[in-house]
Formats: structure tokens, C-alpha cells, sequence
């Protein structure tokens, strides 16, 4: 009875094409951007900035595009990374090269290389599919790593490998170096999520997204209907490679003010942005920014309050074998089952330090992963529509 | 302006020609020798991405699974090896300084990844089954995250611990037999226990009950059930002998790279390439698939890193399966792929 939907009638097309049909839906949503354009700067500390806020916008860009790849076309990807990579040197590239290029188009530019890599890449998905694939993207993580470790031309020749944000104005106000000030930086990466995002909303319902999604669901089914596999796959290809290559340069000129190429491996990059679309949801706009949020977080949350999510984990443990044990009537082993995990706590937990924070940042991944795919195959996002279908009906259950 | 420019593509290509080709058969041509080193060294590499390789190979037939955390299970079962065998209870309660006999290690090695087995089973894909193969595909990425994780945390200390190779019979040091080529005694014991290991494992598929049950799992999940096998079963003996071959794979990279850590599960993703040349589901397949990556990358690393820049390795061996992909989608061996709607 709180959200209700009932009642309005579209008395035109353009109402009824509405990205936003319910008005509740819309408000909320432009609240919330507004929230996070306007509110969020009054607040937010440079540690915040630094750890949780760019990080969290500029990886929910990458997952952005990587869910137009995986989530919407199908086709699954674990060289995120060097996509990434291609996109934060080629804007290297463009602002040295040319220095009066305003740096949002070399950003913007930037993406069009990682595109272009992403299509040579993508080729291979026409021939060969699944895990196929998955390891066909490898390719192009390490080839990227390895190409901008041993060239030094892609680096200016520093002799670090490092390629760092060079100082640049507009209408003075500082946009990109290491003096730019924490909201310019955020809010510029803020824009490119919520464009990017409108973009992708808008593909997903137009003749594009629905091909995506038939080629998702059976391309062989989807082919003898008329959809053409090559076009398709290689504009979602392009597609996700250059929102993926705009989150590299964002990544590198915004949230780190210089990277080198080992930044962009596939253990940093290219998995925990899978990971964060297959949490988040897949095939979804909204389940990109919820898996960048929850797996930013995270890692944050373990290492700063290490005493209570250590304790935590053990109760969570404790709870879960009694429920196990309770169903299969053996409940009785109980006390048994407590002392180990009392020793687990007592042999583990008590010597907590940052190393093992690191550890068990791993561990909830890998878990979390397992248990989404068990309970919850449609990640978060899906998790926000029961809430709102329960919110429809209350107080009522059905 | 015309002329100049043809002139600067013909340079280029002669320059490409040279490094791909020119220089490479000069200096074949010059030390052939270090040819014949260069693919023998390149085999017994080879024969380690296939022995990683297999276990990825044996998953994939009996269960539909393709399991990425095998090169982590590896590592996870050498670490294993090494905790028992030099460091029982050590650091975790501040105890005395114990180790168990290299048989009772091995043992207690099995039994850790008989339970993992069981574990993974019953609760990652027996909650999972009927799901499709990509979440499958990435239930397993969570499966080495967690491993990798809980590896840490239970064997941080013995990380980059030396296998205990002589308890295990492995000799070291060089071998040389004709003037002008040198292997490693390491890699030729990998490559007997490779071969061993194959063979055994042709043994048990071809001429055991187990084997029997495995072989018609892997043809048909549905027949093989409505027979009597019990799958379920049949899913946890296949993850215990992929952890055993897990294990020796573990044992042998940690040999011949000095030490067991973390980092080998990510060259064991070069198993990923040879899977793919050699097609999932054949083991001749995977065994050709890792001689070919081992030698094809031993060779472009020496021939032609003059000309690309050096540590290609890193990346050849996914290029040459992509492009192998490109012209045979289903790998060199695999079974045609045929598709309905």
C-alpha cells in the first residue's frame, strides 16, 4: 500500500515510453542523484573520497560495461583489465600529445581506443562461445599488460612504467593532476556514471538491447530470427570496451593520479569487476552500482572494524551449523560443533591483522559469490524488486 | 613523397620479415643444438601445463563443470603437503616443531582434499545442479577466491616453502647428455610421473567399475542415472582424483620453480589455453595441447623476443589458442560441437 502504481493511466506515448514509468520511481531516482551531486560533498572526508566514493563510481562505470558484454549480450569476459589498461594509456597518450585537448574529451576519446580493442578482441566470439570465450579474453589481458610494461613509448619513457595525471584547467577551476580537489574529481566522475548510465538504460529497451539480450538467450534461435550475431556481438563488444576504457582513464587520471600497467591485472581488475556485476545482478544498470558498492565496501568494512566482523563471522558460522544441524536432527553434536568453531575463533581470529584482513577479504568474496548464485542467481538488484513488491502489498502478505 | 613512402613500407616489411623469419632460421641455422635444447625444455614444460590441464579435463567430463580454481586446488594440496610434512601445529598454537613421515603426509594430503571434494559437492554444486554451465563456470571463480583466501589463512607460513624433494625421491641438479644440451633433472622426473600418471589414470578409467560409472557419466548424465549410477557419488570421486592430480601437478611445479606459492595458480591458467587447443573433453587432446603451448612458447621467446620484446611467454600461449580457435572453434581433438534450438 506504500508504493502504489495503481491509478495512473498513460494517456500518451510519450508517458507510456517513460524510462521511468511510476512516479515514485522517478522522483526517487532524481532525489538520489541529486543527493549524491549535492549532499554527499558537504560530508564526505578525503578519506572517504579517496577509499570508498571515487573508487565506488569509477568501478561502477567498469561494471557498467562489462554488463552490457556479460549481462545483456552474453558473452563472457575476463579481460577487463586490459581493456581498462588500453583506455588509462591511450588518455595518457592523448594529453601529453595534446596539451590543450580539453581532458574530458581525451577521456572521451580514450574509450574509443579500448573500443577499438575490444572489437579486434571480440572477433573471436563469432566462431567460438562460453568458457571458449572466457579464455580467448584472457588473451587480451595479458597482452595488454605485458605491451605496456615493455614499450616504453606508451609511458613517455618514465622510467618507472608510471603514467601520472598531467595538470590541466577549464575556466580555472583545476580538472585533472595531483592538485585537483576531491569534488571536482567526483563530481566529474559522477557525470560520466550517471551519462553512461542513461545511455545504457535507453540501449537496453531499444532494438539494439533486444537484440543483445536474443543472442543472450540462444543464438542459434536468435540468428534464424533475423538477428544478425556478427553486428550484434561486435556493437556490444565495442560498446563495453568503451565504457570500460573511460573507466580505465577515470580510473587512472581520478581515482589514482598515477598507475602503472600491474595495476590493471586480472586479480584487481578484471575478476572483482565480474564479480561485482554477478552480486550486483546481471543485466541490470542498477546491479552495476549496487556490486561496485558492496564490493568496495566490504574490504573497508573487514579492515576497519577487524574485532567485530571476525566475531561475526563466527556466530554467522555458529548459526548456520545449528540451523544445518537441526535439519538433519543432530543437534545433539551441537556443543561439538561450538568448540571447534571456538577454536577456529580463538587460533585465527585473536591474532587478527592486516595480512589475514587481506585473507578474509578473499574468503567473503569467494562466498559471496558461491551464495549469489545459490539463492540469489539474479543478484541484489533482483533482491530491491521483491522489496518493492512487498512494499506494494503492505501491510498485507499476498 | 610517394616513393620515399613505399620505401619506408618495404623497409618495415623486411624488417618484419627478418625478425619473424630471417633472423630466427639464422640462428637455428648457426647453434642448431640449442634448437633441440630449446623444445626439450620446451616438452617438459609442456608435460606440467598438461598435467594441470588433466584435472580441468577429468571435471569437465564427468561433470559439465569447468572448474577454475583446479590450478588453485594444486597449490592448495602442495601447501598442504608441506604444512604436514615440516610445520604440523606449529604456528597456530605456539606448539613444538613437528612433522609427519612423507607417506603419512601424502596420506593426510588426500584426505584434506577428500573432504574439499566432498564439501565443494554438497554444498557448491549440488545446489547448483541444472544451472547453466556459465554459473557454474562462475561459481568455480568464487571457489578459487575462497581457497585462495583460506589457503592464506591455514598455510600463510609455508608459502614459498621448497617441496620437500628428496623425502619424495626427486633428485636435482643438471642433467647433460650429449655435449650442448642440459636439462633439468626435475623436469625429467615430471615427465615420468606425468606419463605414470596418465597411464594409472588410463588404468582406472579403462579397467576399474569406477572407471566404467566415470566413463558413462561423462557420455550421459541422464543414462548413466537411469542405469544406477549414483551421480552425486560419482561427482565427489571425480573432484577427489582432480585433486589428486592436483596434487602431483602441485608437487612437480613447486620442484621445478624452487618453491610453492599463491602465484603459481595463475601460471597454471596457461592450463586454460591448452584446454581450449586441445578441445575440453579429450585427454590425448590435452596432453598434445600442452607440448604444443610448451614448445610453440619455449620457441617464440627465444626466436622471436629480439624482435617483440623479451617475456612473451606471459602472453603467447593464449594468442596462438586464440588464433587456433579462430580456424578450429571446437580445438584440435575436441568433438564437433552441434547445437539445437
Amino acid at each position: 500500500m506504500l508504493y502504489r502504481e495503481a491509478g495512473r493511466f498513460n494517456t500518451s506515448y510519450s508517458q507510456d515510453q517513460a524510462i521511468f514509468p511510476i512516479f515514485q520511481d522517478k522522483w526517487a531516482i532524481i532525489g538520489f542523484v541529486a543527493f549524491m551531486y549535492l549532499a554527499v560533498p558537504l560530508f564526505a572526508t578525503s578519506y572517504q573520497y579517496e577509499v570508498i566514493l571515487l573508487p565506488i563510481v569509477v568501478f561502477a562505470i567498469a561494471a557498467l560495461g562489462l554488463n552490457v558484454l556479460v549481462g545483456y549480450c552474453g558473452q563472457i569476459s575476463l579481460g577487463t583489465g586490459g581493456f581498462m589498461a588500453v583506455g588509462a594509456f591511450s588518455a595518457f597518450k592523448l594529453a601529453t600529445s595534446f596539451p590543450d585537448l580539453n581532458i574530458i574529451f581525451v577521456f572521451l576519446l580514450s574509450g574509443l581506443f579500448a573500443a577499438i580493442a575490444g572489437i579486434l578482441f571480440g572477433i573471436p566470439s563469432l566462431r567460438i562461445k562460453g568458457f571458449y570465450l572466457a579464455v580467448a579474453t584472457l588473451a587480451a589481458q595479458f597482452f595488454f599488460e605485458w605491451l605496456f610494461q615493455k614499450y616504453e613509448w606508451f609511458h613517455n619513457y618514465s622510467t618507472s612504467g608510471t603514467i601520472s595525471a598531467p595538470h590541466r584547467e577549464f575556466m580555472g577551476i583545476i580538472i585533472s593532476g595531483p592538485r585537483t580537489s576531491y569534488e571536482v574529481k567526483y563530481w566529474i566522475a559522477l557525470t560520466f556514471l550517471v551519462v553512461f548510465a542513461l545511455i545504457i538504460k535507453n540501449l537496453s529497451r531499444s532494438q539494439v538491447g533486444r537484440s543483445w539480450m536474443a543472442i543472450r538467450d540462444m543464438d542459434i534461435a536468435a540468428e534464424i530470427i533475423g538477428i544478425k550475431p556478427m553486428k550484434t556481438k561486435l556493437i556490444a563488444f565495442a560498446i563495453s570496451s568503451y565504457i570500460v576504457g573511460v573507466a580505465g582513464a577515470l580510473f587512472a587520471f581520478v581515482v589514482q593520479g598515477n598507475v602503472e600497467a600491474d595495476a590493471f591485472d586480472i586479480l584487481t581488475m578484471s575478476f572483482p569487476v565480474l564479480f561485482m556485476i554477478i552480486i550486483g545482478g546481471l543485466g541490470t544498470v542498477m546491479g552495476a552500482m549496487v556490486g561496485a558498492t558492496f564490493m568496495l565496501l566490504v574490504p573497508v568494512v573487514i579492515k576497519v572494524n577487524p574485532g567485530m566482523v571476525s566475531a561475526g563471522f563466527t556466530l554467522a558460522l555458529g548459526i548456520g551449523l545449528y540451523f544445518y544441524l537441526r535439519e538433519k536432527g543432530l543437534v545433539r553434536w551441537m556443543p561439538l560443533i561450538l568448540g571447534i568453531a571456538g577454536a577456529v575463533y580463538l587460533g585465527f581470529f585473536q591474532k587478527f591483522n592486516s595480512t589475514l584482513a587481506e585473507h578474509l577479504v578473499l574468503i567473503f568474496f569467494g562466498l559471496s559469490i558461491i551464495l549469489v548464485l545459490i539463492f540469489e542467481p539474479n543478484g541484489l538488484a533482483r533482491l530491491w524488486q521483491i522489496g518493492k513488491e512487498k512494499l506494494r502489498l503492505w501491510p498485507f502478505p499476498h | 613523397m610517394d616513393g620515399s613512402l613505399l620505401g619506408d613500407i618495404f623497409t618495415a616489411l623486411v624488417a618484419v620479415f627478418n625478425g619473424f623469419i630471417g633472423d630466427p632460421v639464422q640462428s637455428i641455422w648457426a647453434k642448431p643444438l640449442y634448437l633441440v635444447q630449446n623444445i626439450l625444455g620446451g616438452l617438459m614444460v609442456g608435460i606440467l601445463y598438461s598435467l594441470v590441464a588433466l584435472g580441468f579435463a577429468l571435471i569437465y567430463k564427468a561433470s559439465g563443470v569447468f572448474n577454475f580454481a583446479q590450478g588453485m586446488m594444486a597449490v592448495f594440496a602442495a601447501l598442504g603437503l608441506i604444512y604436514f610434512h615440516d610445520r604440523l601445529f606449529l604456528p597456530m598454537f605456539g606448539g613444538p616443531l613437528y612433522g609427519l613421515t612423507i607417506l603419512a603426509s601424502l596420506v593426510a594430503t588426500m584426505a584434506m582434499m577428500t573432504v574439499l571434494a566432498y564439501l565443494v559437492e554438497r554444498l557448491m554444486l549440488r545446489p547448483l545442479v541444472n544451472q547453466p554451465e556459465l554459473i557454474l563456470f562462475m561459481s568455480t571463480i568464487g571457489l578459487f577466491f575462497f581457497l585462495e583466501g583460506f589457503g592464506e589463512t591455514l598455510f600463510n607460513f609455508v608459502s614459498n616453502s621448497p617441496v620437500p624433494m628428496a623425502a619424495l625421491g626427486i633428485q636435482s641438479g643438471p642433467w647433460v647428455p650429449v655435449e650442448g644440451i642440459r636439462l633439468q633433472k626435475v623436469d625429467l622426473s615430471s615427465a615420468v610421473v606425468a606419463v605414470a600418471m596418465v597411464a594409472g589414470l588410463w588404468v582406472l578409467f579403462q579397467k576399474t567399475p569406477i572407471g566404467r560409472a566415470l566413463r558413462a557419466v561423462a557420455d550421459d548424465h541422464q543414462a548413466a542415472l537411469s542405469v544406477g549410477i549414483p551421480l552425486n557419488r560419482m561427482w565427489v570421486v571425480v573432484w577427489i582424483i582432480a585433486g589428486a592430480v592436483g596434487l602431483v601437478a602441485g608437487i612437480m611445479w613447486g620442484a621445478s620453480s624452487g618453491g610453492v606459492d599463491f602465484s603459481l595458480a595463475f601460471i597454471a591458467l596457461k592450463a586454460l589455453p591448452v584446454l581450449i587447443l586441445g578441445g575440453f573433453t579429450s585427454i590425448p587432446g590435452v596432453i598434445v595441447g600442452g607440448l604444443i603451448i610448451g614448445i610453440g612458447e619455449r620457441l617464440a621467446e627465444i626466436y622471436w623476443s629480439p624482435f617483440l620484446g623479451d617475456s612473451i611467454e606471459v602472453w603467447f600461449a593464449y594468442v596462438l589458442a586464440l588464433v587456433i580457435l579462430l580456424y578450429r572453434p571446437q580445438g584440435l581433438f575436441g568433438e564437433k560441437i552441434i547445437e539445437r534450438v
